[in-house]
Order: structure tokens, then C-alpha cells, then sequence
């Protein structure tokens, strides 16, 4: 089992959030988390994915995924070929004298905070997942009352879009359906 | 002047376009705008009396015809109706149009009356399906429709169609071209995956021709006959390939299965090459999954990329259309063949004899009573190769593809991956709509009967004479047997008791249909002879049978295939075999 993040492409159309999450369910796929949001492209939405799961279910995966009329195209986002960010607001009970270190705290993670009152602080922060969890354990000793965290987002490195690859190439051939890394296309 | 229609004008005109000629369904209220231009259409349609019979009778209807099949129903129930037949055509690739009204645009959410979400309750189970509020976007729906469940892997595509849109004015405008972005099916196979295909033929000792329904779905049988007779290799047609390849060639083991013959069950266990053709590793076939066919290599030819690796790995995998797969493969073998073709005199010896020391067979109960088996095989031999037979759920649908003759494609009906009993007697009645020329049989149990036979009216009124034989044992013969060797014959609510009531032959002739009777052994060729020759009105026949007649071979469900039986307690004799 290893965690993999999928991006995946689709019309932004009513009902297309119920049909991934539909397929997910009746195919017994757990989704750690999924990120969904509008693209460059207004009738193009953009779903980050991720899951834990081995190789070659992770095909399966894809493969039905890509059997939904409305997804346009699939790709891995690997960790040495993309950026990956999740963003988090926590609310802690840091007392007037903490706050300093608690300060301290978030200016290391590049986090900000964001409200304050006299009973809590809210923090405000985005990063790579690990920052995110180490932060996030930095702060337990002030205690947490209260979190919310987004789902991952990637976006591949250099100068290639996964629109580019997916949709100029109108009528390409899936390459390799057997291969986890392959790009699915239409 | 534009072309202004209303909305449900416009759909009439799209199913038009779309080249639809039949349909069937029943009006209700929020479908009602578009029954008023199909009174005017060109396009039949035949009024059934329930929708899931509308359902079905557009799977019979496609599966004899090739083309997409069509049924309409109103919101709310209606639409619930055909949740089973949408289901059952997603589960057996049937390529289906389903057009259902919805509440007023307005309403929708509101659980305004006969409101039913058809769209999130059929997103599982269809291909694709839509909802339309736009009259402006049916002709466009419509047309992706048809396109979506007739290409790549068939299936089911329900539009969804709000009333409000079909009664406001659009401009109809059927478009030239089909733009979807994410869906663009790959027909032809990649060059390598049948160039590694054929080297692996080549040195194959043990093949086998794994041939499922995508053959048929395909037309690709004629493809089929040359692939199998170039490579020598034993042949096996599961459930939904019976009649892609003769039942009658020398190549040909039978279906595998759970209820296949000996010959073909082995010969995929032992053997060390599955050239896998439109077939997905059903558990129906494969029996105990880490059990099956553990030293074969696949080669998995299958137009749906998600059917590779599904539940077995493929060492090759063919993604395309089956037929253009193997019109691919046979010149790749040619030339391999040239080099080198493997000899198969042993793996035949082998496989022949199992096929000679067990074909599949039946007794004649000892109480006199008549053998179901023999009362099927009968209509079969006396029906002939080019009637078309369908089958409802239970152990006459086993028993129709164990003991009918198939030679062709599209002959042999039945709901195999769903297992939907009721299926028999409305897909016969679509099916006989697309033939009307054909013989057609439903080969139906009582129980199954017992829950769509109202079609039988539809057919009546409407000149569809087709012809349903009840392989009555007052049974769920199934279930029964399961209760028999699974239950300690403890039939906990089996029992119809329906060679009492209801009186089947009364029955059908009040639904203005000829109803027959037939006890006896002696009487069954005079029986069916007779209703052969009834041509101007359905026919039904009562064929009452031995209650306890059993289903063989069997491969217990979730048992090896190793472990099958050719009767009760009853294991092949391997020990005279040297496999």
C-alpha cells in the first residue's frame, strides 16, 4: 500500500462530484482526501484525488475512472515531478502568556495567524503535507480546539499543463492502461 | 422560418434522426408532452404494461438487432421501473436508450409529486445518463446518447428530460457532430499487444479460446471461426457467448462455468494460454479466483481498458474491438505459424476425451414424470438453429444453453449477469419486434413467468406471436436445488405450487394468447409442433416437469473448479485422466 495522488480533469457539469464519489463507493475505493475547484478553464474542473492503495489497484482505478463520460483526462502527480500543498486553519488555546512562542511556532511553518480573541488564536497555513502535520503537533501543546485542513492540491512541474497533454490530443490512444504512471487521454 | 418545435417535438424528431424505429413505453404525466408528437411519428410505439417490461423488451429488441434499443417512461415510478432492466443491460453491455420525464424544472428537488431522482438513482448503473432542462439541449442529449450506449462497450444511457423543457418552443437542430471530450473509445488494437499475442500462441501448448459476449456484441464471429480454426484450440463460449461460435464445430468444449461442461471447465483450469475474447473473468466462470487457471498466461482482448486486470492479471492485453483484434492476430499468427506451430495432439487427446466421457446429460426421472431437460432440448432440435431462444433466470436458463444447439449469434437470450428473473418473457417480445420473421421461445420458469408474464397482453394486442414454454416444476428450482445440496432439502419458501394455482393455460388464454398443456413425455414433440405451428397469436405453453431435476455439472458457488461435480457427490473420474 503507498498513497497516491491523482489529478484528475473533468466537465465542470452538475453531477460529476456525485458520479466520481458514486464510482468510489461501489468499487470500495477509500479516498484520503479530494480537493475539487474550478480550472483556467470555466468548463473545466480540477480534482485532486488522494488514495492509499497498492499499484496495481491504483490501475484499476484509473481505469475506471476514466470510463466516466465526464472525466477528460488522468494523471499521477508523483512527489519528485509535482508540488503538492494543503492549506489549514486551527483554532488553539493559547493563553496571553503563550502567545509569543505560539508565534514563534507558526512563523517557522511560514503560517500566519490570522484572528485572535481572548479565549483562542486562529493560525493560517499552507504547505507540503509533512509541514502541515508537524505544525499541526507543534501547536498540540497549546491545545487545538478546532481544525479544518483542505485536501491536497498538485500541480506538476516545468512547463507542461495536464491540459495540454489531455485535451490538444483529441483522439490519442490510452498508451499503456497497464502502467500506474501512464497518462490517461482522450 | 426556423425550425421552432417544442421540446418534446424535438425529441421526437432526435429519436427520429437517431434512427429509431420502435419503442416502448408507457405515458405519464410528466412524459405526457412528448406522447402527443410520437401519436404523429413514423417511429412504433408499442404500449407494454409495465415499465421493467418496456426495459427489457429494449434489451430483446438490441440483442437480436445489434442496434440501441429504446424505452420511455414518466418520472417517479416509471422511472423506478426501469431501474431493474437499466441495471440488467448495464451488467450484460446491452446498448440502451432510456428516456424518462422528470417533474417541471422548478419542482425538481422538492419532492414534488412522482418525483424520483432517476439521474443519482441510475448513475451506477448506466453508461452515462443526463438530465435535461434546456429544450435547447435535447436534440444534443439525444444524440450523445445513442452514440454513448452504441459505441465502444455498449451499455445503458438514460436521458432524463424535465417536462417544462419538453413543452417550451427550441430551435431543432440535429447536430453533425458528437463533441465529448472524455469520450473517445479505442477500436484498434496497438500493433505490439498483437504482435506479443502472437508470439505467445506460438508457443502455446495448452490453449484455449476464452470467448465471452463481447464476441457477439462485436459480430464478430465470423473472425472468430478463422481465429479458432488457424490456432487448432479448443474453444469455450461462456452464458453470454452461446452462438458466437457453432455448437456443432469439433473445436468447440461447450460454456464454462459454473454449470459448464466438464471439458470446458478443465480445459481453462489446466490450460497454460487463455486467449481471452470479450470475456471478463466473471466469478461465474472462474469459480475460486486464486484457484483458476493458475498456469495460464492471459491474453486479454477486451475494448473496456478497466475489464484489464480486473480480477485476473493479463500478461497481454488487446485494447480494442474484438473483431478488429482478431483480423489482426490471424495474419500476426500466420506469420508466427510459419516459423514454428506448436503441436496440440496431446492437449486434444486430453480435452476430447473429457468432451466424449462427459457430455452434458440428463436421466428421465424414474417417477414418469417428464425431465425438464428433455422438454427444452426438444424445442431446440425441433426450433432449430435460426429461432431465437430466451431464457429467463434459474435452472432453465442453464439448462436452455446446456441443451439448445447455438450456431449463430444472436439466437440465445438471457439476463447473465444480473441474473434478472422476469427477463424472458418482454426481451422475447422485443426481440421478436426486431425479427418478426424469427422464431422466437421464451424459455421461462414458472416463477420467473409469475413476474413479468403481463407483457403477454402487450404481445397479444400488438401482433407479437412469440412463444413462451413454463418449464412448470412448481418451483424456484434453483433455490430448491441450492436448499437440496446446500440446506439439508430444507425448501424454506421455494414452493410456487403453481401446477395448482394459477392455471396457466386459463391464464394465457385470458390474456388472448393459446394456451397449451403438456404432461407427458410422449406428448412434448406433438405439443411444440403444435405450438409452431401458431403464427397469429402468442402461444404458451404449460410444460409440466419433474420437480426434482438438478442442474450438472456444478462448481459449488465460491469452490474451486477443480472441485466440480457432474452429479451429486459425484467428482469426474481424473484418476482414468492424464492431465
Amino acid at each position: 500500500m503507498a498513497t497516491h495522488t491523482l489529478s484528475v480533469l473533468v466537465e465542470n457539469s452538475p453531477g460529476v462530484l456525485a458520479r466520481v464519489a458514486s464510482l468510489f463507493s461501489r468499487r470500495g475505493y477509500n479516498i484520503d482526501s479530494l480537493a475539487v475547484g474550478p480550472t483556467e478553464n470555466s468548463e473545466i474542473s480540477r480534482m485532486t484525488i488522494v488514495l492509499n492503495l497498492d499499484g496495481h489497484a491504483l490501475d484499476q482505478v484509473i481505469a475506471q475512472l476514466f470510463k466516466l463520460i465526464n472525466v477528460i483526462g488522468i494523471s499521477e502527480m508523483t512527489d519528485t515531478d509535482s508540488i503538492k500543498r494543503e492549506a489549514l486553519l486551527v483554532k488553539i488555546k493559547a493563553k496571553p502568556s503563550e502567545r509569543e512562542k505560539v508565534a514563534a511556532v507558526v512563523a517557522k511553518y511560514n503560517g500566519v495567524i490570522v484572528d485572535e480573541s481572548d479565549a483562542s488564536l486562529t493560525i493560517e497555513a499552507t504547505g507540503p503535507s509533512t509541514d502541515i502535520e508537524a505544525l499541526l503537533k507543534s501547536l498540540e501543546q497549546f491545545g487545538i480546539k478546532e481544525l479544518v485542513q483542505s485536501g491536497l492540491i498538485a500541480l506538476e512541474r516545468g512547463g507542461v499543463t495536464l491540459a495540454d497533454r489531455t485535451l490538444s490530443t483529441s483522439g490519442v490512444a490510452i498508451s499503456d492502461p497497464n502502467s500506474a504512471t501512464a497518462d490517461y487521454q482522450n | 422560418m426556423s425550425n421552432q418545435v417544442t421540446g418534446a417535438q424535438s425529441l421526437v424528431k432526435s429519436l427520429e434522426h437517431a434512427g429509431v424505429d420502435v419503442m416502448f413505453g408507457i405515458p405519464g404525466g410528466a412524459i405526457l408532452p412528448a406522447y402527443d408528437p410520437i401519436y404523429d411519428s413514423k417511429i412504433r410505439h408499442i404500449l407494454v404494461r409495465h415499465e421493467q417490461g418496456a426495459g427489457h423488451a429494449a434489451t430483446g429488441y438490441a440483442q437480436v438487432t445489434g442496434r440501441v434499443g429504446v424505452c420511455i417512461a414518466t418520472s417517479g415510478p416509471g422511472a423506478t421501473n426501469l431501474v431493474t432492466p437499466i441495471a440488467d443491460a448495464a451488467m450484460d453491455s446491452v446498448p440502451m436508450v432510456a428516456i424518462t420525464g422528470q417533474v417541471p424544472s422548478a419542482a425538481i428537488g422538492t419532492d414534488a409529486f412522482q418525483e424520483a431522482d432517476i439521474r443519482g438513482i441510475t448513475m451506477p448503473i448506466t453508461k452515462h445518463n443526463f438530465l435535461i432542462t434546456n429544450p435547447d439541449h435535447i436534440a444534443g442529449a439525444i444524440a450523445e446518447a445513442f452514440h454513448i450506449a452504441g459505441t465502444g462497450r455498449p451499455g445503458p444511457v438514460l436521458v432524463d428530460i424535465a417536462k417544462d423543457a419538453l413543452q417550451k418552443m427550441t430551435d431543432f437542430k440535429w447536430p453533425t457532430k458528437i463533441n465529448l471530450a472524455g469520450y473517445n473509445p479505442k477500436t484498434k488494437p496497438a500493433s505490439q499487444a498483437i504482435r506479443d499475442a502472437a508470439a505467445l500462441i506460438a508457443q502455446s501448448k495448452k490453449p484455449v479460446l476464452y470467448v465471452g459476449g463481447g464476441v457477439i456484441k462485436a459480430n464478430a464471429s465470423k473472425q472468430l471461426l478463422q481465429l479458432a480454426e488457424l490456432t487448432g484450440a479448443p474453444v469455450v463460449t461462456t452464458l453470454m457467448a452461446r452462438g458466437a461460435f457453432p455448437d456443432s464445430h469439433s473445436l468447440h468444449l461447450g460454456m464454462p462455468g459454473m454449470h459448464g461442461t466438464v471439458a470446458a471447465v478443465t480445459a481453462l483450469q489446466k490450460s497454460d494460454l487463455l486467449i481471452t475474447l470479450g470475456a471478463r473473468f466473471d466469478d461465474r466462470v472462474t469459480g475460486k479466483l486464486s484457484t483458476f487457471a493458475v498456469n495460464a498466461k492471459i491474453i486479454h482482448a477486451d475494448i473496456d481498458p478497466a475489464e484489464i486486470g480486473k480480477n485476473r492479471f493479463a500478461d497481454v492485453a488487446i485494447i480494442g474491438d474484438v473483431g478488429e483484434a482478431m483480423t489482426a492476430l490471424i495474419p500476426a499468427l500466420e506469420a508466427e505459424f510459419k516459423k514454428s506451430k506448436p503441436d496440440l495432439t496431446q492437449w486434444w487427446n486430453q480435452m476430447g476425451s473429457l468432451r466424449s466421457k462427459y457430455p452434458v446429460g440428463y436421466d428421465h426421472p424414474a417417477d414418469g414424470s417428464v425431465s425438464p431437460q428433455y422438454v427444452i432440448e426438444r424445442i431446440g432440435a425441433i426450433s432449430g438453429p435460426d429461432a431465437v431462444y430466451v431464457a429467463g433466470v434459474g435452472q432453465h436458463q442453464m439448462w436452455a444453453s446446456q441443451f439448445v444447439k447455438y450456431e449463430k449469434p444472436r439466437t440465445w437470450l438471457n439476463s447473465g449477469g444480473a441474473g434478472t428473473m422476469g427477463y424472458a418473457v418482454p426481451a422475447a417480445m422485443g426481440a421478436k419486434v426486431g425479427l418478426p420473421d424469427a422464431t422466437v421461445w421464451a424459455i421461462d420458469g414458472d416463477g420467473c413467468f409469475q413476474m413479468t408474464n403481463q407483457e403477454l397482453v402487450t404481445c397479444a394486442l400488438n401482433n407479437i406471436p412469440i412463444k413462451v414454454a413454463i418449464i412448470n416444476n412448481e418451483s424456484l428450482g434453483m433455490v430448491r436445488q441450492w436448499q437440496t445440496l446446500f440446506y439439508n432439502s430444507r425448501y424454506s419458501n421455494t414452493s410456487l405450487e403453481s401446477k395448482r394455482i394459477p392455471d396457466f393455460v386459463k391464464l394465457a388464454d385470458a390474456m388472448g394468447c393459446v394456451g397449451l398443456r403438456c404432461d407427458t413425455t410422449g406428448d412434448v414433440d406433438k405439443v411444440i409442433k403444435e405450438a409452431m405451428a401458431i403464427n397469429d397469436q402468442p402461444v404458451v405453453v404449460d410444460f409440466s416437469v419433474f420437480r426434482d431435476a438438478m442442474v450438472w455439472p456444478m462448481v459449488a458457488a465460491g469452490t474451486s473448479n477443480d472441485d466440480i461435480m457432474v452429479a451429486r457427490e459425484t467428482a469426474p473420474d481424473w484418476d482414468s485422466q492424464e492431465l
